[in-house]
């Protein structure tokens, strides 16, 4: 642990890096394309006119519903949507979380915002209908996201509070409290495999998955919005994190509220990832992986690093789930393990381009 | 000349092409206008269309669909649980069939915004359940007349099964179900299939007082004291042969072990509570009482 607590990689005069301007063009050209690929493919078929027309009549107001309509309509424009926000909010947010603790294996389950929302939603799937049987009927809509989104911002919370000392949040702590808290979340979640039924344990594997199959409008511009404004707030976060990283201490004697900054950064994490957890189940390694690839390729500048993860995280999340929903039609895969063998080799790939700067 | 003899060539290709599209074409569309497409979610279910000779009419099934073979070669939309609408779709189904298992409930929701006709039947272990199952089948399918001919078959059967179970009194076989497919075998209490099939099958299931399944304990067994232990033939498969499965420590306290009384059946048929119910009862209730 002690190796990994060492400050962002320092600027080597020389190593070339892309600079702002690049990144944000060649990452809104990613989001675009992988956006286009992802509108296209599908199990069920639409041809690209088909798609243009449906926007053009959408934009119109002369939707014929026609099935073609009805599916890229209420089907797969939802899911680009919740995936597009869901990507950009938690490649936001792994920037957050690895800047504050100006540690590069942290990513935004360490607070527990994943295992709160993964033991509210197993509660919820188990017990819900232990105690509550009509529960099965509401379930998946906004029980279960409800539950996920309290849980997730609950243990944050409790973590937050561990993590207190009389000169502040100790950011150490805070790891340790959230390793803690995350284990006892895990055992509670085993304690609910233990209890539940064979149709509750494939439900709660399958929400432990990850899957952007349940986008629904009204989830998907809840959870749109709260990114957007998640991310907003973000950018305040930037230049602070950037002093953060030269050491907490240095920071203070820079005029930099420390205490502002990490309160911002977990409340926005826990806020957003909270909501994408809630709605998608766990979609792991797009936190921890989209900042290190923008800082192989662009340096360590939170200014370039936060919206460029957001980019990334968007891309990677979109081009899992085209695979997904297409690999194996008319079944799917699940998009949790699929943005692990689609991000890591790519990380890989990065890592090994750029050995010379990590 | 050269010029008119291939010009002449290109155009008999293309009327024949065109003869072969509108041929190809012609009836499909006249199926799809009068045949609904069904897509069935739950083996059982999956049963009911072969059984009521309608699987033309069968575009997807699930991935618990394995009976009859022919099913095997549908195209699969996952496990019954985790359905996918896009690909769901895809297919372009009428109606999709299917017990309350399926799920998640938001792509059915989804199914349903675009037009999709969704059906699910009540799962509660009872006859009144094989029958929700045929009447749903009929109408997904537009064959009403053909499920109630099924339904009187099977309704007919079923009584003749039941008087013939009514009928064997004398000793009712005190029955243990063990669910072994995973590596910790677990055993049925009440509202089970399980629990349902030793029932009709005339027995008395010894595991009482918990609903659902529960790992089961060497003291448990001891105490239970079943005369048979019901088992799936999948379950002694993963369990590595009978020999491997009377090993297991648990078993060895039980009346069973001593007789090695052990019944197993295929685990859709079983618990499936498909149109072949009936006849699954008659077996196994044959099997209880030689065992």
């Amino acid at each position: 642990m002690a190796a990994a607590v060492g400050g962002p990689v320092t600027d080597t005069p020389g190593s070339r890096r892309l600079s702002f301007p690049s990144v944000m063009w060649l990452g809104a050209g990613l989001v675009l394309a992988s956006l286009l690929v992802a509108s296209a493919r599908g199990a069920y078929a639409i041809d690209f006119a088909d798609i243009l027309k449906t926007l053009w009549a959408l934009a119109s107001g002369g939707i014929e519903g026609t099935p073609e309509q009805l599916v890229f309509l209420n089907i797969r424009l939802p899911r680009l949507l919740l995936g597009l926000a869901a990507g950009a909010g938690l490649g936001m947010a792994g920037a957050l979380m690895q800047g504050l603790f100006r540690n590069p294996l942290a990513d935004p389950g360490l607070i527990g915002v994943s295992s709160g929302a993964a033991l509210a939603a197993g509660i919820a799937i188990v017990l819900g209908t232990l105690y509550f049987p009509e529960m099965p009927r509401s379930l998946g809509s906004w029980t279960l996201v409800a539950m996920a989104f309290g849980g997730s911002l609950a243990v944050t919370v409790l973590i937050y509070l561990l993590a207190q000392s009389e000169g502040g949040t100790r950011v150490g702590l805070m790891l340790l409290a959230g390793v803690a808290i995350n284990a006892l979340a895990g055992a509670g979640l085993g304690y609910l495999t233990f209890l539940a039924s064979d149709e509750q344990l494939r439900s709660i594997q399958f929400w432990l998955l990850g899957s952007l199959g349940g986008a629904r409008w009204a989830s998907v511009l809840l959870v749109f919005s709260i990114v957007l404004i998640a991310g907003c707030a973000a950018s305040t976060c930037a230049r602070p994190l950037n002093v953060i990283a030269l050491g907490e201490a240095q920071a203070v004697l820079m005029g930099v509220d420390v205490e502002r900054t990490k309160r911002r950064a977990i409340a926005i994490t826990a806020l957003a990832v909270g909501a994408i957890t809630a709605t998608t189940g766990m979609i792991g390694f797009v936190g921890l992986l989209s900042p290190h690839c923008i800082r192989l390729v662009a340096g360590p500048d939170h200014r370039i690093v936060i919206p460029g993860s957001a980019m990334l995280g968007a891309a990677l999340v979109l081009l899992a789930d085209s695979v997904a929903r297409t690999a194996v039609q008319p079944a799917e895969l699940p998009l949790g393990v699929l943005t692990a063998f689609v991000g890591v080799p790519f990380f890989l790939l990065l890592l090994r381009q750029f050995r010379g700067r990590v | 000349m050269k010029h008119s003899t291939r010009r002449d060539t290109l155009r008999f290709i293309a009327t024949a092409a065109a003869a072969t599209c509108a041929a190809a074409v012609w009836p499909l569309r006249a199926q799809t206008t009068t045949a609904p497409r069904l897509v069935t979610v739950g083996g059982a279910i999956t049963e009911v269309v072969y059984a009521l000779g309608v699987e033309a009419q069968l575009v997807g099934t699930d991935t618990t669909s394995l009976y009859p073979a022919a099913a095997l070669k549908t195209p699969k939309v996952g496990y019954l649980r985790t359905l996918s609408a896009e690909g769901l779709l895809s297919l372009r189904p009428d109606a999709v069939i299917g017990t309350t298992e399926a799920g998640p409930p938001v792509v059915l929701d989804q199914l349903r915004s675009a037009g999709v006709k969704v059906e699910l039947v009540v799962a509660d272990h009872s006859w009144a359940e094989v029958q929700r199952k045929i009447a749903a089948v009929g109408r997904g399918a537009a064959r009403e007349t053909q499920a109630r001919a099924l339904q009187a078959r099977l309704d007919a059967d079923w009584a003749v099964v039941q008087n013939e179970v009514a009928q064997r009194t004398a000793r009712k076989p005190r029955v243990l179900f063990i669910l072994a497919h995973g590596a910790s075998p677990q055993v049925a209490g009440q509202k089970t299939a399980a629990d349902a099939m030793i029932r009709f099958a005339g027995g008395i299931n010894v595991m009482s007082g918990f609903d659902g399944y529960r790992p089961m304990t060497a003291e448990a067994m001891a105490a239970a004291a079943p005369d048979v232990i019901l088992t799936s033939t999948q379950g002694i498969e993963a369990q590595g042969g009978i020999d491997k499965f009377w090993a297991r420590p648990e078993l060895a306290l039980t009346p069973a072990f001593k007789r090695r009384a052990l019944v197993h059946m295929d685990a859709l048929e079983l618990i499936g509570f498909g149109p072949r119910l009936p006849g699954t009862v008659r077996v196994l209730a044959q099997k209880l009482a030689a065992a």
